[in-house]
């Protein structure tokens, strides 16, 4: 068979133009006998009870009352239950668990008012419309060939009219202006969704304080308990426990306290100094107790399932594994960096803070955050 | 139009029938009011035509069919049912104290968008059962959307003239999957704030722009106040508008082109062999939407979904263990996790997260690319251009088949992989080879299962070659007077017959000559010898429908009695001829 071509011209063809391999794989009649089967045609129409029987149809007629009389039921069960089950109680749906009664009295109610019109519709029109099978023509979709024709004459005889073959000027100055003038309303759309990022995905309150114009001036903050808001002493943070921490103020603030706390979210724990493999943790830690930010490096769901014995931590949304012992390097999971470290001291009250800001962005991964 | 066969007798129910409407000469008062306000509608619109042809307008039955049904009117509930959420629902970030019923809560600081939803829940009587509803039908309508596609793609409904509904399908699918999740996120729960977040990760991982596109997006730092109103737009006003247009779309459609049939006696690529809309039609697909909302009212009743009072407010900090999507975001999840982190790369100092961006940004435009590209690939490959209105049965296209269920078991695979966690837990492995299983399984059980169901298909297909050629074996072994043995076949008559062997025999596209006249290897001759390659790829194995002189062969001469002997069976059924006649049921030539 040849190609692209005779699409084409299968495409204006008759719907059975022989074009198929199908077609031309058929076998030649042998003898007399037709190369396929021939379509038997419907099968005898079978009564139903309903049907033949004016008994059965009278017990039809019935069951269909009854499934609407049931929905009427329903609904005014729906409107007594309205005003009668109103506590807060739950009952115990067998198999289930617990529900609220009113939500149960008012859906099981809806779902008799709808299913009683429903069932009972549709055995209505099971047994007492008719059963027997129509059969309607299909006819082509396509056009006739003179009305295509007529359409393309059309297009391109009134078309002609408008002069914009002849006359270049005219087109690519339409051309132009067309293409052009969607920039209007996707300028307004785009400048107006969102501000710039500037430095702000690399910076956090752990930064210090805020100068303008994405300049921050470092000021050491106290780790502070979330959400008790109080701040740590290096002698409360003992081997195995684990502090969820934010930076002095963050969850004073009233304004930005959400976006504030998504960057600076960081993970306490205290290990045993000559557990830590790398010199660069050591040397940002006090006394083995190490800082990191809590926000995965994957796409930033906080990391906190910690696992005392072999001190690594596991984030819940794609488990990606973290070794505390060693930077927070990833071990395991769909992440790729290592959970930034806060560089922590204490103060002169003993109180745990950060030394300087996280050198690196937290959070997922964007184009230029430095790698 | 005409009935393929008039019943003989009157039968008693057509005398509950006949109370109903007047005998013709005199029409009742009724039949006047109603004739008088057609009229009037008429006067202006001239739709009297239009709608009769409608009302008889003929539909086949099969419970395959009503998978789109289900589709439909799920989408209906959620439209409606989200209309009474907009009347409480608070699409707002703005910071409130909670001092409602709900005393665990009581004195929490949260946004007012999760303190009207759990006003709905708690304050608003039957706001529940409303929210409940919204959710489960939102459920039922992606699960209904996806059956519905694979219906039509075992059963080859996509082909020519169809493709257009398909795309629009594809889109339509895709636009469920989009609204279910800027719905899923409006609560602005624990768990639907996790979600934005991991959806803010997705956007910075785009290459170059991503810190602005998120920025763009959230309107600054995540999670800023402008992302719960704008998804609200996006979700009530933006993607419900589109699903609409597109569905009414699809609908339209599908009356113009007529419903596809399954093959059967008398069912031809002429013909539509069902019942009318009036008053079959109407009242069974009447009832179908009402059991359809009334199974989501029973589940919304029974089973609780979404208790987001259980979540708490959103915190970017606090840890949710073991968070999981709604179903359908599941595989884009599943995704990520097994994507390994070695795809992130640094080259000149800047950050390529192709870990994140694989699965979160490049695989729903592929996945939905393919999907709606496969007709057009299909009819590439196997030259067909002809139009179809008798379905395949999926063994019929054995390689269709196949590659359904491999693009199936890939989803699968991605589906399962956002629960690895929970596997791990419930089967106390290691989370370590559950992650690296389903990243091997992601290469290897697609194209097993593609290999295991072509297999079925084409014994399934024998099957049926043996059935029409030996009839049915009946299981009772008989033993002949000469002490041999043999199998009973009880035979099978033409109408059992006919859907066995009324499918096309095929072959693959001829290899065309690999050079041009000239002797010189042309672009088109490379691009047909891989549309012939595929073509046998196609085509290679096929199974072929039994064909008469294959049946005779099978009984020669002694037996010929047998065979024959079923279509002679002639009380069994009526109207053949007449059909014939008719032009109506004559298979096509
Ligand atoms: C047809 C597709 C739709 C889908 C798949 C869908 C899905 C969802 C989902 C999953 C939720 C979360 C519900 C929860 O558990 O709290 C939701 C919430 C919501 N939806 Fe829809 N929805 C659809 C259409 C609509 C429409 C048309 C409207 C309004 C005209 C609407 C209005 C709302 C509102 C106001 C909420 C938030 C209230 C709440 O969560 O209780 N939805 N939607
Ligand atoms: S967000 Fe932590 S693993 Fe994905």
């Amino acid at each position: 068979m040849t190609t692209g071509m005779s699409d084409h011209s299968a495409d204006i063809a008759p719907a059975d133009h022989p074009s198929h391999p199908a077609e031309l794989a058929r076998t030649a009649p042998t003898g007399q006998l037709p190369a396929r089967f021939e379509n038997p045609g419907l099968p005898t129409h079978i009564p139903r009870m309903a049907d033949l029987d004016e008994k059965a149809a009278r017990r039809a007629e019935k069951q269909v009352a009854a499934l609407f009389g049931l929905s009427i039921l329903g609904t005014l069960g729906f409107i007594a239950s309205y005003y009668l089950v109103t506590e807060h109680g739950s009952v115990f749906v067998p198999g289930i668990g617990l529900m609220r009664a009113e939500n149960l009295a008012l859906g099981l109610c809806l779902a008799v008012s709808l299913l009683g019109i429903g069932l009972g519709a549709v055995h209505w029109a099971k047994t007492l419309m008719p059963d027997t099978e129509v059969v309607e023509l299909r006819h082509p979709l396509r056009s006739s060939d003179e009305d295509r024709q007529a359409l393309v004459t059309t297009l391109r005889e009134e078309g002609r009219k408008s002069q914009l073959g002849r006359r270049p000027l005219l087109k690519y100055s339409m051309l132009g202006a067309m293409t052009l003038f969607p920039a209007t309303l996707t300028w307004q759309l785009v400048g107006g969704l969102g501000r710039l990022p500037h430095n702000d995905l690399s910076t956090t309150e752990w930064n210090g304080r805020y100068l303008g114009g994405g300049k921050w001036q470092f000021v050491p903050k106290r780790l502070m308990r979330d959400p008790e808001n109080t701040p740590i002493k290096a002698s409360d943070v003992v081997i195995g426990s684990v502090f969820h921490v934010q930076p002095e103020g963050v969850l004073d603030m009233t304004e930005g306290k959400l976006e504030a706390k998504g960057k600076a979210a960081v993970l306490l724990m205290r290990l045993n100094p000559s557990d830590i493999r790398s010199t660069k943790e050591l040397d940002w830690s006090h006394d083995g107790i190490v800082a990191y930010s809590k926000i995965c490096t994957h796409v930033g769901c906080p990391v906190g399932l910690y696992e005392h014995q072999t001190h690594h931590l596991l984030c819940p949304c794609h488990q990606s594994t973290f070794d505390v012992t060693n930077d927070c390097h990833v071990i395991f999971g769909p992440a790729n960096r290592p959970l930034p470290q806060l560089k922590i001291t204490v103060d002169s009250e003993g109180y745990l803070i950060s030394a300087q800001p996280f050198e690196e962005a937290v959070g997922p991964s964007f184009w230029e955050r430095g790698s | 139009m005409s009935t393929a066969t008039t019943p003989a007798h009157q039968r008693p129910a057509d005398a509950l029938r006949d109370g109903d409407t007047a005998a013709r000469p005199a029409p009742s008062t009724g039949a006047r009011r109603l004739g008088g306000v057609a009229g009037w509608v008429d006067d202006r619109t001239g739709a009297a035509k239009g709608v009769t042809y409608l009302m008889k307008k003929v539909f086949p039955d099969h419970w395959s069919f009503m998978l789109g049904e289900v589709a439909m009117y799920s989408m209906i509930v959620c439209l409606l049912s989200g209309v009474f959420l907009t009347f409480w629902f608070v699409p707002s970030a703005g910071e409130t104290i909670y001092h409602g019923s709900y005393a665990p809560l009581q004195g929490i600081q949260m946004s007012e968008a999760y303190r009207s939803t759990l006003d709905i829940s708690f304050e608003v009587r039957g706001g529940l059962i409303i929210r409940q509803i919204h959710h489960w039908a939102a459920l039922m309508f992606v699960v209904a959307v996806s059956a519905h596609m694979f219906r039509v793609f075992f059963t080859g409904a996509f082909r020519k003239p169809r493709e257009i509904n398909w795309v629009i399908g594809t889109i339509l699918s895709l636009l469920a999957i989009v609204e279910g999740f800027a719905g899923y996120s409006l609560p602005d729960d624990l768990l639907s704030g996790t979600g934005l977040r991991a959806m803010e990760g997705f956007m910075q991982s785009t290459p170059v722009l991503g810190s602005y596109l998120a920025y763009m997006v959230f309107d600054g730092p995540f999670p800023g106040s402008a992302i719960i109103p704008r998804l609200y737009s996006v979700h009530v006003l933006l993607i419900p508008g589109i699903l609409i247009a597109l569905f009414t779309a699809h609908i339209v459609i599908v009356a113009l082109q007529k419903h596809t049939q399954y093959p059967g006696p008398g069912k031809t690529e002429q013909n539509v062999v069902g019942f009318p809309v009036l008053p079959v039609y109407a009242a069974k697909a009447g009832g179908f939407f009402f059991i359809v909302f009334g199974i989501i009212a029973l589940m919304s009743a029974l089973v609780q979904i979404n208790p987001i009072w259980g979540y708490g407010p959103y915190d970017p900090s606090p840890v949710t263990a073991g968070s999981q999507p709604d179903w359908y975001m599941g595989f884009a999840d599943g995704a990520l996790r097994i994507t390994p982190g070695w795809l992130e790369f640094h080259p000149f100092g800047y950050t390529l997260s192709l870990n994140v961006a694989l699965g979160a940004l490049g695989l729903i435009p592929v996945m939905y690319t393919i999907t709606g590209a496969y007709p057009f690939l299909e009819r590439w490959v196997t030259g067909d251009t002809r139009e179809h209105h008798l379905l395949d049965r999926p063994r019929n296209a054995p390689v269709r088949t196949g590659l359904g269920m491999a693009a199936m078991t890939a989803y699968g695979v991605f589906m399962f992989a956002a629960g690895n966690d929970i596997m791990a837990v419930l089967l106390h492995m290691s989370i370590n080879d559950i992650t690296h299983f389903f990243q091997v399984g992601l290469f290897v059980l697609p194209p097993l299962a593609f290999w295991v169901t072509k297999r079925i298909c084409l014994s399934l297909q024998r099957r049926d070659r043996d059935m029409v050629l030996h009839a049915r074996e009946s299981g009772t072994i008989i033993r002949t007077a000469h002490g041999g043995y043999f199998e009973r076949h009880d035979g099978i008559d033409e109408f059992e017959r006919w859907p066995l062997v009324q499918h096309e025999a095929v072959a693959p596209l001829e290899l065309p000559a690999g050079t041009d006249a000239n002797g010189v290897a042309s672009p088109t001759a490379r691009s047909e010898r891989l549309r012939a390659r595929l073509s046998h790829f196609y085509f290679k194995d096929a199974v072929n429908p039994v064909t008469p002189a294959e049946l005779a062969a099978a009984h020669p001469g002694p037996h010929e009695e047998e065979v024959p002997a079923l279509e002679h069976d002639a009380d069994h059924f009526v109207g053949i001829e007449q059909d014939h006649a008719d032009g109506v049921g004559a298979p096509r030539h």
